[in-house]
């Protein structure tokens, strides 16, 4: 490990989200009194919009904002972020939603929003002095972490559950890490994560040891979308959760962007979006109680299902301060919502995707999100990793002959 | 008399000189409150680090007797019987 002072630009240290008690910048993530979650704490420079616009199109546009040194740029990473916000027009009209947008996270490197806290990770671990990349995940986070130990030309240790879908397993292995295949859930491949952290000082499991630099990366999030509208927050927001950290964090960029001054507009209503298969902050959040109990996932979203998510708490008080809401959605209207989104917006999600579509859905059907509310969704990981999602209930019309006739005769019945 | 091995997390390695896996000796039919009393016995100061002032887990703690998350069991009254492995770890998640 390194003996010499990080160089994590304008952040000073580490301070305990439960207790409050202070660590020194370093490779740690558990409070060394409560256990509670360490959150990187900064003193921040005045940013102006100015400073960010001329930026790269990168999240290292915000790098004054993230636990990473000032030539972040010089050294190879993957770059991440500035994806796509599109205004969603169709989606909204069919919903009832007066101005809708959907933030595209699909388009990062390796196809998910993991890119954005990987690529942060990474900066972090290298000034931390750890020599290897690792994680425990569920595909899209083993994608990321594959291809930036790849990009950056160092080792890396991948851990999956052993039912992953293929297209995950594909997407992590191409890129020549040690991937394993874990017998169990997230939940057990994460416990075993845990263990070998303590075992390999010199690794740098992403959401493991080093997680506090890791989930800054997140705030990214929030802070493009403010941006893309024009420096201005919205209404509400729908968020996927399976740890709940991305929700946590675009809620702080939000605050963090206010703080400075760099956008204008209330404090937005945050909803978080999870699978009825593992809905363990959403039960919490419907029975109205402060803490998450873990539940064992079966869902088609395998993205979100962690049954035990660190950061469900924080949701709850995130969702509840904004004024926001968790509700969760069956595997019959995630794969609805996947389909709606694809064929009103030419937007082929993951079924995290779908889920948060699906969730959206609902909320204005029960009348829980405002309908004239400016409203952004999230949508974090590409629909190629999950075809098997939708593989069975989409397909051709129909098989013909190479002729006219045929055509005919399927797409007009005969009449021609 | 059965005995359990215990395997302590990195940040609580301070109490136990370093040792990430360390054994203590309980009642026949123990549970892991019982557990965790004879490791602050044993390791003076570890006790309060995994349990809160109510005495109760802390809720960022995980702890898992053999392959089983006490949560889904019976907490700090989950039996822990000669043999059994018993883990503590900080909760951390995310996909």
């Amino acid at each position: 490990m390194s003996t010499t002072t990080p160089d994590l630009g304008y952040a000073t240290h580490l301070s305990c989200r439960e207790c409050g008690a202070v660590t020194e910048l370093g490779p740690f993530y558990a409070c060394l009194e409560c256990f509670g979650p360490l959150e990187v704490a900064y003193d921040y420079p005045g940013v102006t919009r100015k400073q960010i616009e001329a930026g790269p199109p990168s999240i290292w546009r915000y790098r004054e904002l993230l636990p990473v040194p000032a030539d972040v740029q010089a050294r190879p990473n993957t770059d991440p972020g500035y994806t796509r916000l599109i205004r969603a027009d169709n989606l909204a009209r069919e919903l009832g939603v007066k101005t809708l947008w959907i933030k595209d996270d699909s388009a990062n490197p390796t196809h998910s929003f993991k890119d954005r806290v990987v690529a942060v990770a990474l900066a972090a671990a290298r000034e931390l002095g750890f020599t290897v990349l690792a994680c425990p995940s569920t595909g899209n986070l083993a994608n990321a972490v594959a291809a930036a130990a790849a990009r950056a030309g160092i080792g890396a240790y991948v851990l999956i559950p052993d039912d992953l879908e293929q297209p995950k397993i594909v997407t992590s292995a191409v890129y020549g890490p040690t991937l394993v295949a874990v017998e169990g859930t997230y939940d057990d491949v994460n416990r075993l994560a845990s263990e070998l952290a303590g075992q390999h000082e010199d690794w740098a499991f992403v959401n493991v040891n080093v997680r506090p630099y890791y989930a800054e990366g997140s705030k990214t999030l929030g802070f493009e979308v403010a941006e893309q509208l024009g420096w201005r927050l919205p209404e509400q927001v729908v968020i996927p959760v399976a740890s709940g950290a991305q929700l946590v964090k675009v809620d702080k960029a939000f605050g963090e962007f206010t703080k400075l001054g760099l956008a204008d507009g209330g404090e937005p209503r945050i909803f978080g979006a999870q699978a009825t298969g593992c809905a363990p902050v959403s039960a919490a959040f419907r029975d109205g109680l402060e803490v998450v109990a873990p539940v064992r996932p079966n869902t088609i979203a395998k993205s979100l299902a962690i049954g035990n998510p660190a950061d469900g708490p924080y949701v709850l008080d995130v969702v509840r301060r904004t004024g926001g809401a968790v509700a969760d959605v069956t595997d019959e209207e995630i794969v609805a919502g996947i389909r709606q989104l694809a064929r009103t917006e030419g937007i082929f999600a993951e079924t995290a995707g779908g889920v948060t579509v699906a969730v959206l859905a609902k909320l204005l059907r029960d009348g829980v999100l405002d309908p004239a509310a400016e409203t952004v969704i999230f949508n974090t990981g590409d629909g190629l990793k999950t075809l098997d999602a939708v593989a069975g209930v989409v397909g051709p019309v129909g098989t013909i002959r190479p002729t006219t006739d045929a055509f005919a005769e399927l797409i007009d019945g005969g009449i021609s | 008399m059965s005995t359990v091995q215990v395997r302590v997390p990195t940040i609580l390695r301070t109490y136990t000189g370093g040792e990430a896996d360390v054994t203590v000796s309980v009642g026949d039919d123990a549970t892991l409150g019982d557990v965790v009393r004879e490791l602050d016995a044993s390791f003076p100061g570890i006790g309060p680090r995994v349990l809160d002032d109510a005495g109760k887990l802390r809720r960022f703690v995980n702890v898992y007797v053999d392959d089983d998350d006490v949560r889904f069991a019976d907490g700090l009254g989950t039996k822990t019987p000669d043999g059994a492995k018993v883990s503590i770890i900080p909760a951390v998640a995310g996909g």
